[in-house]
């Protein structure tokens, strides 16, 4: 557990919060990514993905250092980057929900990269103009990773989208799943609203432009569904991350305290 | 003047003695590809099944930068099957026959990656014992006669090597944590020690494709004499752990220079090769469905290319109609 008083802090400190969140996304999308080393479809395409949740396993570093330095000026207590991601429980998360889905098949996991990577290059792209310090240098390093991420995802949901009739219906049904899951990443939460607020519905558009675009190249028909699954920001997640977490924190949980 | 197979062969050893390369477009003797196919494959083989074990841990890496020098690990020894697999495949064997092979049962992997990784030690005793003693099988790989083989062993050696200080740093800072942590490390090391000195292969009178890969430089070093080197070299490396190795007969010889250790239970190495080690099974499983599960994938990649390529010779015949006057 996080010393009470760390706990306070970052239930209540926006920017704790918002490096928090974007560190959170960074960490379990790539915790979902590297289930895919060793059992991927193609041997090129599995140390394509590992490469990408290395990259955002990096991401998810620099956010938790950089908030576990603010977090030991401000309350004294040195902190660090394992305790900020082996430490929370589940409602401490603030991963938007789209992260900590299953897999599923091949074309669920580069789909939910594409959706969730465009999301960060338009968000990465806009922290480049407005954050400044560590924020500012993160998002520099993290663009030049995510434009990769994005091309290449957006190339696969193209090649399955358009490529057999079977795998044009499991990305139908992949879209159909993942759809209702996006619109949190679109709708700022209240940590959000001070950095990032005024540019949301740029990023909205840009966002929905760039997935129009991809979805038409790949055949694949826009989902009309446009309820949209929210929470995870605010702690309310799936019932998959508490198993994800249990999973990820078992070692630092088992024995406490230790080096390793 | 055509030559006889007789010379070609002669050239060929001469070629062979006089440390030059042999390159894929070179004649070669049927044997000599063969032998290189099944040794380079098997290899290519164990990199991609040993990506399975370690893998088993990155999801519970106990720190994120362990997470991270894990992740990134596993992805290298994806990268040798890769360019394994690529140096078989200048033998005119494919990369989907390779797997068949695999798959079938028909080819061999290490038998080293069907013990299972236990606890987070086993990543440390993994890399220094593991990639330990495949260093030493493959440095003398990097100068083997077949000119692809060796290069692409080259960049493996780099990255095993790196594995292995890794590995031993993990242990390092196991062997100096809580009295847990150091019983973690003990433990691992005491797994993984005998099947690690298994990893050089049957005793040399007992090691039917040894002599003629000698006389090939495809392999230049025994069995038994690779296997003492890792002996001698772990022995002392294990000091600085303030482990020991479960072998009670374990003691430095002062006329050989050696250490002498204790009989390998070549029984167990036997029956773990024809199938019987604790995961042979699991191992081979997880290959097989991979690749099962992926067969939609690879259809549809190859039918979006095929469309490509059609469009695109489409619309470079109706340029040509339009230029034509």
């Amino acid at each position: 557990m996080l010393q009470q008083s760390i706990s306070k802090l970052i239930s209540e400190d926006q920017q704790i919060q918002y490096l928090l969140h974007l560190a959170d996304n960074a960490l379990i999308l790539s915790h979902r990514n590297s289930q895919w080393c060793g059992h991927g479809p193609i041997l090129e395409q599995d140390i394509a993905l590992t490469n990408i949740a290395l990259d955002q396993l990096g991401q998810a570093r620099n956010l938790y250092q950089y908030a576990a330095l603010l977090i030991t000026e401000k309350t004294g207590i040195p902190t660090t980057e394992d305790q900020l991601a082996y430490l929370r429980d589940v409602g401490e998360f603030k991963n938007c929900l789209i992260a900590e889905l299953p897999n599923g098949d091949w074309g669920q996991t580069v789909l939910r990269n594409f959706l969730m990577g465009s999301y960060q290059f338009f968000l990465y792209q806009e922290l480049q103009q407005i954050a400044t310090g560590q924020l500012k240098a993160i998002a520099d390093k993290s663009i030049k990773e995510i434009t990769y991420h994005v091309r290449w995802s957006a190339d696969w949901v193209v090649r399955l989208g358009d490529g057999t009739t079977e795998s044009h219906a499991r990305m139908e049904q992949a879209l159909e799943l993942l759809w209702s899951y996006t619109g949190e990443m679109l709708e700022p939460s209240d940590f959000e609203q001070e950095l990032i607020g005024t540019q949301s519905s740029y990023i909205k558009a840009a966002w929905e432009a760039k997935i129009a675009a991809v979805l038409a190249e790949a055949n694949l028909d826009h989902p009309k569904n446009d309820w949209m699954q929210l929470g995870g920001k605010k702690g309310i997640h799936t019932e998959h991350l508490g198993y994800l977490l249990a999973e990820m924190q078992f070692l630092q949980r088992a024995y406490p305290g230790l080096e390793w | 003047m055509e030559q006889t197979t007789n010379q070609l062969q002669e050239q060929f050893q001469q070629r062979v003695d006089e440390e030059q390369k042999i390159e894929p477009r070179d004649w070669m003797p049927e044997k000599y590809r063969q032998t290189l196919i099944r040794q380079i494959s098997q290899h290519a083989h164990s990199e991609i099944i040993g990506m399975l074990p370690e893998g088993n841990w990155i999801t519970r890496a106990p720190s994120l930068r362990r997470k991270a020098i894990l992740l990134a690990k596993v992805q290298d020894e994806a990268g040798h099957g890769l360019y394994l697999y690529s140096a078989a495949e200048t033998l005119g064997i494919s990369r989907d026959e390779m797997y068949e092979q695999l798959h079938s049962g028909k080819a061999k992997y290490s038998s080293i990656f069907n013990y299972p990784t236990l606890s987070w030690a086993d990543m440390g005793a993994i890399g220094w014992l593991v990639d330990g003693a495949a260093i030493l099988n493959q440095i003398p790989l990097c100068r083997p006669s077949f000119g692809p083989y060796a290069r692409a062993m080259v960049r493996v050696c780099k990255e095993e090597s790196f594995h292995q200080r890794q590995g031993f740093e993990c242990l390092l800072q196991l062997s100096k944590g809580s009295e847990v942590q150091r019983q973690m490390c003990q433990d691992a090391i005491n797994r993984w020690w005998w099947p690690s000195l298994m990893m050089f292969g049957p005793k040399d009178d007992e090691s039917p494709n040894s002599k003629l890969s000698m006389q090939w430089k495809i392999k230049r070093f025994t069995n038994d004499e690779l296997r003492q080197k890792f002996v001698d070299m772990i022995a002392e490396q294990i000091k600085l752990l303030g482990m020991v190795l479960p072998d009670p007969d374990l003691k430095w010889n002062e006329q050989t220079k050696h250490y002498d250790y204790g009989a390998i239970n070549w029984e167990e190495f036997k029956q773990v090769i024809q199938g019987n080690g604790p995961c042979n099974k699991e191992r081979l499983e997880a290959r097989k469905k991979a690749w099962a599960d992926g067969a939609w994938v690879r259809d549809a990649a190859t039918a979006h290319a095929a469309k490509q390529a059609n469009k695109k010779a489409k619309a470079n015949s109706l340029t040509k109609e339009t230029q034509q006057p």
